[in-house]
């Protein structure tokens, strides 16, 4: 007997070692024909755009789908010195707040604009999460246009989030803080001081120019998420929040308390006509609007002061909460209009409400009591039902046309599709590994377009080459065409990312912007010619108006420089062909390099600090003579009287 | 002196007619691809006018010591749409003298100008393709960088391609049109007369 257990002991532990017990390792998950339908052949062009959130790199990503490829990071709220965003004089405004210049932030959320609910190609928007801002990203150039901050905010979250014809762009505070003039207030008089502040900014339907329209003053916590109503629900925006405890100390344990947080659903329509007859306050305050020009091919940045603030507590209808189970992160409505989803952090099930229904509960003032003067609404009122057991730690949800909801489950790993009538889990699939974000090319609008789901994964451990102790996000692509989501691609990815969108790339592709029309170029110190290619001095400021072309710069040989000079080498860019962009850097700069498109001009500020000789050159290799593209700046002592000259292609004058 | 047939002389008018529009539209077009330029650069040339890639073109030639093109080069476009309103004009008095020697002149002018205009653009191109800047960045001993006159052609990394377009093919059917109605002129139509 003693020997028939030794040996069941020795097969069980050889079973263990052999790893029957493991799970499935990851290599087996994808199936045979995975890879022909990421495949795009060389030359050939993918389907989709797909615009990723970089996080805390601050920039936005511009993928291919299905191919995974990486085409642009596009610099939005930090520098970035390959191409001199942030460095050069006509980029340094955007970057440029109450607080001074931030060079750095953290990107969450890119929202394509929309008319009608549906993708439009004209602009992205994305929030700056640290120091509270939102920019505009023009897609013909795929560049950063316009970043606004907002006031009364900390912790720009639960932006940018959009109406169904980009009326307004929402930017809702993470952080509650203090208000109005006295900020300098104990951290324990949160529940009397701390508010919370949901800023519309109005989109100019045309330049897609922003403006505060209104700040909404809301209860003072947490505000994680959003999503616009769309089709019957246009008119209102639902926020989840967190923290309705109103701890600010160790949120972790503190504002994991209560049952149930809300989801703040606001009639932003109220809102307006509470607008339109003038019972905004206007509060001071101070935030930058910074806006890039394309025809000057400058920035320029103005302090704003004032603020028209609504006060949801003292104005009735324009809020109202619904219960939402633990700590609410995704906050999501289907393509109808009907359904709002709600992704309790921390839940065992997944509340879906009901637009209707809970239209019906307020008209019928079912509430089940207030919270700072604000109805709640009886949880089951407005239910439209639960998803049971879905999965652990739902964070998000995104749409296909069909009816589906897939849901990112943080803790659990994985993807979970569900069917938004019948609340049914109809399958799921793992990620590598705990996913955040998830996208369906056009999952947040009326008419998705369907196809993929990819995944935004904030770990990899194992996935790929490790790189030391810092290792690449991840992105991963399924194929949701069929009834099973089958797995397609890994591809990693630059920054951390969180939200991304996808939109066809038939809707970009051939408005993309070539070049700039030198002859449009309102720069106001642009050289149009080599002929206007020259040097001036003013006091201590020397301005130089180079001109690039294959394959010289135009003056390549500058003398009369001094140490203590401010030199500003506005570079103009003479092609007008496309791909032809000229760089320029100058040994000792300081700042970085320039990056200069077709018919664009950009400035360099050199300030030399050393008398010498410096080389300076193209750093885009533009040509089959690139490497000759360059030339000599001659420093002279402070107050030395070397003649100002300059020239190109002219024999050298007998020495000075 | 013998009168045409009446058809004759209504192909003769809307021939007139029709080059009038030679005065709108591209009358030779030359085209070139490059490993860096698959989707192609073309020059369009006007009555008076050349249109198209042409700053490209010309930043890409200057490497080989080539001049820029501009309009100054061509003293042809001053008076190129002279000498098409006289070719309309020999038309419409053709038409109107409705003589065997009217649609006769008419012929030889329109042939006449046809092989002056491509002796020309050979000659341009003949120096344009050879008077080159000794001080260039690339100079390939030897090399010349003649434009085709017609079809296909390699130079350096660059197919070129040079052929009649809308304005040119019109001139060449209108001769072609007006050769063969001179032909039934003389054979068919002066016989069914007699």
């Amino acid at each position: 007997m003693k020997k028939y257990n030794f040996y069941f002991m020795l097969a069980a532990a050889a079973v263990m070692l052999s790893g029957g017990c493991k799970p499935q390792g990851p290599a087996g998950v994808t199936t045979g024909g995975a890879a022909s339908k990421v495949y795009v052949a060389p030359g050939q062009y993918d389907e989709f755009y797909n615009f990723v959130s970089g996080g805390f790199n601050g920039q936005l990503a511009v993928y291919g789908l299905p191919s995974g490829r990486l085409f642009r990071n596009i610099p939005v709220f930090s520098v970035n010195p390959e191409n001199g965003y942030g460095y050069s004089e006509e980029t340094k405004p955007m970057l440029n707040t109450s607080h001074g210049f931030v060079p750095w932030d953290d990107f969450h959320h890119p929202a394509l604009s929309t008319t009608n609910g549906e993708h439009d190609g004209r602009w992205a928007f994305g929030n700056a999460n640290n120091t509270p801002r939102v920019a505009r990203i023009d897609l013909s150039t795929f560049r950063t246009v316009e970043i606004i901050e907002l006031p009364n905010s900390g912790g720009n979250h639960s932006s940018p989030f959009i109406t169904e014809n980009t009326e307004y762009v929402v930017a809702g505070t993470r952080f509650s803080v203090p208000v109005g003039e006295n900020r300098d207030v104990p951290i324990s008089s949160y529940k009397e001081n701390f508010k919370g502040t949901i800023s519309f900014i109005k989109v100019d339907p045309q330049t897609g120019r922003m403006n505060i329209a209104f700040q909404l003053r809301t209860p003072g916590f947490n505000y994680d998420l959003s999503r616009a109503g769309k089709g019957p629900s246009h008119g209102w925006f639902f926020f989840s929040c967190y923290n309705t405890e109103q701890a600010y100390t160790l949120l972790e344990v503190n504002a994991s308390r209560n049952d149930k947080d809300f989801i703040m659903a606001v009639n932003w329509k109220k809102a307006e006509e509470y607008l339109a007859a003038g019972k905004g306050k206007t509060e001071k305050v101070r935030y930058a609007h910074n806006v890039y020009d394309e025809k000057t091919h400058s920035a320029s940045s103005t302090i704003l002061e004032e603020v028209t603030v609504l006060d949801v507590m003292e104005l009735p209808g324009i809020v109202y909460f619904l219960p939402c189970p633990k700590s609410p992160h995704g906050c999501d409505v289907d393509p109808t209009g009907e359904y709002i989803v709600g992704s309790g952090k921390l839940a065992a099930l997944m509340p879906v409400f009901s637009f209707t229904k809970m239209q019906q509960a307020i008209a019928n003032k079912d509430f089940e009591g207030e919270f700072q003067g604000i109805p709640v609404i009886k949880y089951e009122s407005a239910l439209h039902g639960e998803v049971q057991k879905p999965g652990l730690g739902p964070l998000h949800t995104e749409f296909d046309a069909n009816g589906n909801a897939y849901t990112s489950f943080f803790v659990s790993s994985e993807i979970v599709k569900w069917n938004v009538k019948t609340l049914q889990v109809l399958d799921r699939v793992p990620t590598y590994y705990s996913i955040g974000h998830l996208c369906v090319p056009g999952g947040p609008t009326k008419k998705p377009h369907g196809k993929y789901v990819i995944a935004y994964n904030k770990i990899t451990k194992d996935r790929y080459l490790p790189t030391g102790p810092e290792l690449c996000q991840s992105a991963q692509l399924y194929s949701i065409d069929g009834d099973k989501m089958q797995l397609l691609l890994d591809f990693p990815t630059i920054g951390e990312p969180h939200y991304a969108e996808a939109i066809p790339a038939g809707m970009l592709k051939d408005k993309s912007v070539k070049i700039y029309p030198i002859e449009e170029n309102q720069h106001p110190y642009v050289a149009k010619g080599e002929k206007m290619a020259r040097v001036e001095r003013k006091g201590n400021d020397v301005h130089v108006y180079m001109t690039a072309i294959r394959s010289h710069l135009t003056p390549d040989n500058i003398e009369g420089l001094r140490v203590g000079d401010n030199v500003y080498f506005h570079v103009t860019n003479l092609e007008q062909d496309w791909d032809v962009p000229h760089g320029f850097a100058i040994k000792g700069a300081l700042n970085a390099e320039l990056l200069i498109m077709p018919g664009e001009t950009q400035t360099l500020l050199w300030k030399p600090q050393k008398a010498g000789i410096y080389p300076f050159y193209c750093t885009d290799f533009c040509s089959a003579l690139h490497q000759e593209m360059q030339g000599y700046a001659r420093v002279s002592p402070a107050g030395s009287g070397t003649p100002l000259k300059f020239s190109t292609g002219e024999p050298a004058a007998a020495n000075q | 002196m013998k009168k045409i047939h009446p058809t004759t002389r209504i192909v003769i008018l809307i021939s007139a007619l029709a080059m009038i529009s030679a005065f709108y539209i591209p009358l030779w077009q030359i085209l070139m691809w490059a490993p860096q330029y698959p989707e192609g650069l073309e020059m369009k040339i006007w009555i008076d006018n050349i249109t198209g890639d042409v700053k490209i073109i010309s930043a890409l030639n200057h490497y080989i010591g080539m001049r820029p093109i501009e309009l100054s080069m061509f003293p042809e476009f001053s008076y190129m749409k002279y000498i098409l309103a006289g070719i309309v004009a020999i038309g419409l008095l053709a038409a109107g003298f409705n003589r065997m020697a009217g649609l006769l002149v008419y012929i030889l002018v329109i042939v006449g100008a046809g092989v002056a205009a491509l002796l020309d653009f050979y000659m341009w191109g003949y120096n344009y393709g050879h008077n080159l800047d000794p001080n260039a960045p690339i100079v390939v001993p030897g090399m010349a960088y003649q434009p085709p006159l017609i079809g296909y052609k390699q130079l350096l990394n660059f197919t070129a391609y040079s052929g009649p377009d809308a304005g040119g093919w019109l001139f060449f059917i209108i001769a072609l049109v007006l050769i063969a109605f001179l032909l039934l002129e003389w054979f068919k139509f002066s016989k069914s007369k007699a």
